[in-house]
């Protein structure tokens, strides 16, 4: 068995997938799997009762905005009435931020791969505030995704038609030269993603109105490309899964609750353990004790390369930790230590334009004792509070060892 | 309880710090609470739904709002005169330098290090020797409690490599004027040196720095280097550098006794570096005071004087005797017993074991040589029946004929030794054999001549003839030996790469952090690894870990 080669071969297809924003569609008909009652949610797999409280509050949010429950307790009775099927956004090719909930009516972003054939989606990004992904579910919540779903999604799905598809690996080399690190700050692709998006959506908008009201929420939002960015990251880490031998992470994701590892060569195995709570600032009025555990499958930015991962091009947020700017060199510095690439297509200026670490190798991981470096944003515990803060968090050491055990029997070592 | 606000018109901050201004804000005394945000709608809401927006307040998007509520109207008061410092506040300038915690990224980090210093727990340390020797590092290896097959292993690879493996155990060495480990500054100079000993190189470079004079390189080997089943391995590649070094015009060569074999390995191999070597072993008898480009001191102190008074002099011509082809052995033929002890001692200390009739190892036949002999034909078993062969020639001329016979001799060594009672005229009886000999088998013939110009038989005479029947005549047994053993040594030196030595000193430091310190404060290039035991000490994965390097 050589490892070495294997996990060469993973990276380089990570390196290789070429992601391509080409389309939007409602989930039920792009999604492999996707059904009326099946929710999506970021992380690895879980069941209702462990659900922590934004993940709730955004199943609930969800089962409303299909109208498959009519209030609160109606949904809570389908749920316990086993009339609700879970399964992570992982399982089904999707990746979402914080809760990651997706349903069958919710448009979603396409990003294909030419290089590998492959494809991924995520949700629509909702901006600041009460939204569902941090759990909230009132009324002017779901009017806010209705109107994504009604409005900003059919200007996008004809926006994009009128192209050739977005490159989203280009918009993120050109971003993390703009002080984003393409997880925590995406305020550079976010504005990007508008110059890209802004002639297409002229051409394809009659009503001036509608058209100030997409270009405003669009540009409004420091986050808006983020979800076709993890899609994007996500289609990259798939084109590197399944290589045998290799002990290259594909997949990181929290559910509020798990931590969960993914690894190339382990198949479809989740190895999982309690979150851990990020430490960070907070908004007004917030502390640690209202944090809710890491949540969210965003740490697919991470897992491809980017995100804390890519801390040297960001020094912007470094104050997130206390930290200074030569803190962002020495992230980066340091996920050099536990990857086995670095990436071909994603460079820092700050360190002389080397490529980001890319490929986490579960064996340096568990050798060093260096677990990887996530950016991330923090929920509130209860569901509809949202954001309260952002900052830094790692995964749990043992997901790794558990890991390389599993490789060590897979394997017979 | 008071709530003030201050709102600054089209002030923008990054979030970051706004969030930073509110925490230092909040900490302040009597503060119970603070905000601060950009005067978006949805932050203005936040504010209020956290009872933190004043009713009288206006404010815009692009304004910067700052509210600080506390217990008295004098703390906040005294809050929000601090703002414009807190803004302005800078971080401490001061960096933390990035601490690689594997040697691989480390050595990513600063690509011209050369070298990788190592002073982990012994359990580990041979394991990361290896690495770095995998990734072409020279490696002082200051851990011990290193297995010995561990250690031959590491320095077999390092053979390969043609890196340098000083250590397990190594407290010492001065590259290129930087000291590791344990160093004394030490001017740099002309004399090289090479040390199983840590103290041992300390005390010989402090007293050449004390001298006036100074150091090329101080090369350690460890503590273990010159035992049996190390063979002197890194001793060896030591004096192959040093002998190669242009810088290097003296050597020193430093230990606590090594094994026979290994000494006699080392001396051949100083030999053979043809530049003058102290050879300071302590506790190990001296064959000589000089055998060759060989001085041999009786201690540290002793070692490092030579040393410095050889600076600058002319290199010992020795002369090279030519042997016949096939020729690989020497023979020694004496009539005095302790003339014949002393050459065996020069002998073996340079050739390795010899055979003799006088000590270990010895003929199980005196009746027949084999291999590097050397006999005192004066021992009882050649004189029952028969004269002392100071009085009476017969027997040598006799062996000499035989040891001549043998195609595989190519030198005899002979002492003739004058004086009352001894034989009349010796050289009449022993050159025409010698002669004889040379003619037939053309074989090299070296004699001793002890005697003074008093003695009855002609010293001058005497050497006369020796001289005319071919033989090289010397009075002094060292002198006889370094002579009549140099066709033997092969002066096949290994070519050393030494260009590394002229480069400016770069390392990568595994371990004892004072290490790291020292090396900067020496002005090296250096990076410190911030090593930890691989997996957190977990056996289990470590065991993992170790199958899926393989």
């Amino acid at each position: 068995m050589d490892i070495e080669a294997a996990n060469q071969t993973a990276v380089k297809r990570m390196m290789s997938a070429r992601p391509m924003l080409t389309r939007l569609a409602p989930a039920r008909e792009v999604i492999p799997g996707m059904v009326d009652n099946l929710v999506l949610h970021a992380g690895p797999p879980i069941e209702w009762d462990r659900m922590s409280g934004p993940l709730r509050g955004a199943v609930i949010g969800a089962l409303l905005f299909e109208g498959l429950a009519k209030d609160e307790k109606g949904a809570v009775g389908m749920i316990e009435a086993g009339e609700v099927e879970f399964a992570p956004c992982h399982h089904h090719g999707a990746v979402g931020p914080m809760a990651g909930v997706i349903s069958a009516s919710m448009e979603v972003y396409v990003i294909d791969n030419p290089t590998h054939g492959n494809q991924a989606y995520s949700n629509l990004n909702e901006g600041y505030g009460k939204v569902l992904r941090y759990g909230a579910y009132s009324e002017e919540v779901l009017d806010k995704l209705r109107w994504m779903n009604g409005t900003l999604g059919p200007v996008l799905r004809e926006a994009l038609e009128q192209s050739d598809g977005l490159d989203i690996r280009a918009l993120l080399a050109e971003a993390l030269h703009m002080g984003d690190e393409g997880h925590n700050r995406n305020k550079a692709g976010s504005l990007l993603y508008l110059k890209l998006l802004s002639p297409l959506i002229a051409k394809v908008v009659k009503d001036e109105g509608v058209e100030a009201e997409v270009l405003q929420f669009l540009g409004d939002n420091a986050l808006s490309v983020l979800n076709p960015v993890m899609a994007a990251c996500k289609v990259m880490a798939d084109a590197a899964h399944g290589v045998e031998g290799s002990t290259v992470v594909t997949a990181m994701a929290r559910n509020g609750t798990d931590f969960g590892v993914r690894v190339s060569g382990l198949g479809d195995d989740w190895f999982t353990a309690p979150a851990g709570i990020p430490e960070g600032l907070y908004f007004p009025g917030f502390t640690s004790e209202d944090a809710n555990a890491d949540i969210g499958d965003s740490t697919i930015t991470e897992t491809a390369g980017i995100g804390g991962f890519a801390m040297a091009s960001a020094p912007a947020i470094v104050a997130f930790v206390s930290g200074t700017p030569q803190d962002a060199l020495n992230t980066t510095l340091e996920m050099y230590e536990i990857t086995v690439a670095e990436h071909e297509h994603f460079t820092m200026p700050p360190l002389e334009f080397r490529g980001t670490p890319t490929g986490i190798d579960i064996r340096k991981v568990v050798e060093l004792g260096i677990t990887p470096r996530i950016n991330t944003g923090i929920a509130h515990k209860e569901p509809g509070v949202g954001q309260v803060g952002a900052g830094l968090v790692r995964p749990p050491k043992e997901i790794f060892e558990q890991a390389l055990f599993a490789y060590a029997e897979r394997y017979q070592l | 309880m008071a709530t003030l606000h201050q709102v600054r018109p089209g002030a923008y901050f990054d979030s970051v710090v706004l969030m930073q201004l509110q925490r230092a804000l909040a900490s302040l005394p009597d503060v119970i609470d603070a905000g601060v945000v950009m005067g978006t709608a949805a932050n203005l809401e936040l504010l209020s739904q956290n009872e933190l927006l004043p009713d009288d307040m206006q404010a815009a998007p692009e304004d910067l709002v700052i509210v600080v509520q506390s217990e008295t109207k004098l703390a906040a008061e005294a809050a929000l005169e601090q703002v414009d410092e807190l803004l302005s506040r800078r971080r401490s300038t001061a960096t933390r330098e990035f601490r690689p915690k594997s040697l691989q990224s480390a050595a990513e980090m600063l690509p011209e290090a050369g070298w990788v210093l190592i002073s982990v727990p012994g359990r580990y340390a041979a394991v990361v020797a290896r690495e770095a020797l995998e990734l072409g590092k020279h490696v002082f290896l200051y851990s011990d409690n290193v297995s010995l097959d561990e250690e031959v292993e590491l320095k077999a690879r390092a053979d390969e490599l043609h890196l340098l493996m000083m250590g397990p155990d190594c407290g010492t060495a001065i590259v290129s004027g930087i000291g590791f480990g344990f160093a004394n500054r030490v001017r740099r100079g002309r004399i090289g040196l090479v040390g199983a000993s840590g103290t041992g190189l300390q005390s010989v470079s402090s007293r050449i720095h004390q001298m006036g004079s100074g150091v090329s390189q101080v090369i350690g080997t460890g503590s273990r280097d010159l035992k049996d089943s190390v063979a002197g391995a890194m001793a060896t590649r030591g004096l192959d550098l040093l002998a190669s070094d242009p810088e290097t015009e003296v050597i020193v060569l430093v230990s606590k006794p090594p094994d026979p074999a290994v000494t006699a390995r080392l001396l051949q191999r100083a030999w053979a570096a043809g530049k003058p070597t102290v050879i300071s072993f302590i506790g190990y008898p001296p064959p000589a005071k000089q055998l060759g480009n060989l001085y041999f001191a009786n201690s540290l102190i002793e070692a490092a004087d030579l040393a410095v008074g050889l600076v600058g002099g002319e290199a010992p011509e020795i002369g090279a005797p030519e042997l016949r082809a096939g020729a690989r052995y020497l023979r020694g033929l004496f009539s005095g017993g302790t003339l014949a002890a002393e050459a065996l001692a020069g002998f073996q200390a340079v050739l390795g074991p010899v055979f003799s009739n006088i000590s270990e190892p010895r003929l199980s036949d005196p009746l027949i040589s084999k291999e590097h002999s050397l006999l005192d034909l004066g021992e009882d078993e050649f004189t029952v029946g028969r004269l002392h062969p100071m009085i009476d020639n017969d027997l040598r001329i006799r062996r000499l004929r035989l040891e001549a016979a043998d195609p595989q001799v190519g030198l005899i060594l002979l002492d003739v030794v004058l004086g009352e009672g001894a034989h009349p005229d010796p050289a009449s009886e022993l050159a025409p054999a010698i002669s004889e000999a040379r003619a037939q088998h053309n074989i090299e013939v070296v004699v001793i001549l002890v005697g003074t110009d008093e003695d009855p038989q002609n010293l001058e005479h005497q050497e006369q003839q020796l001289q005319q029947a071919g033989a090289v005549v010397f009075a002094d047994t060292a002198a006889a030996v370094a002579y009549a053993v140099s066709p033997f040594i092969t002066r096949e030196l290994e070519t050393v790469e030494t260009d590394f030595l002229s480069r400016p000193v770069a390392a990568i430091n595994v371990g004892l952090e004072s290490f790291y310190d020292s090396l900067k404060a020496q002005g090296a290039e250096a990076v410190h690894v911030d090593w930890k035991p691989p997996a957190g000490g977990d056996q289990r994965l470590q065991a993992i870990l170790q199958k899926m390097k393989n």
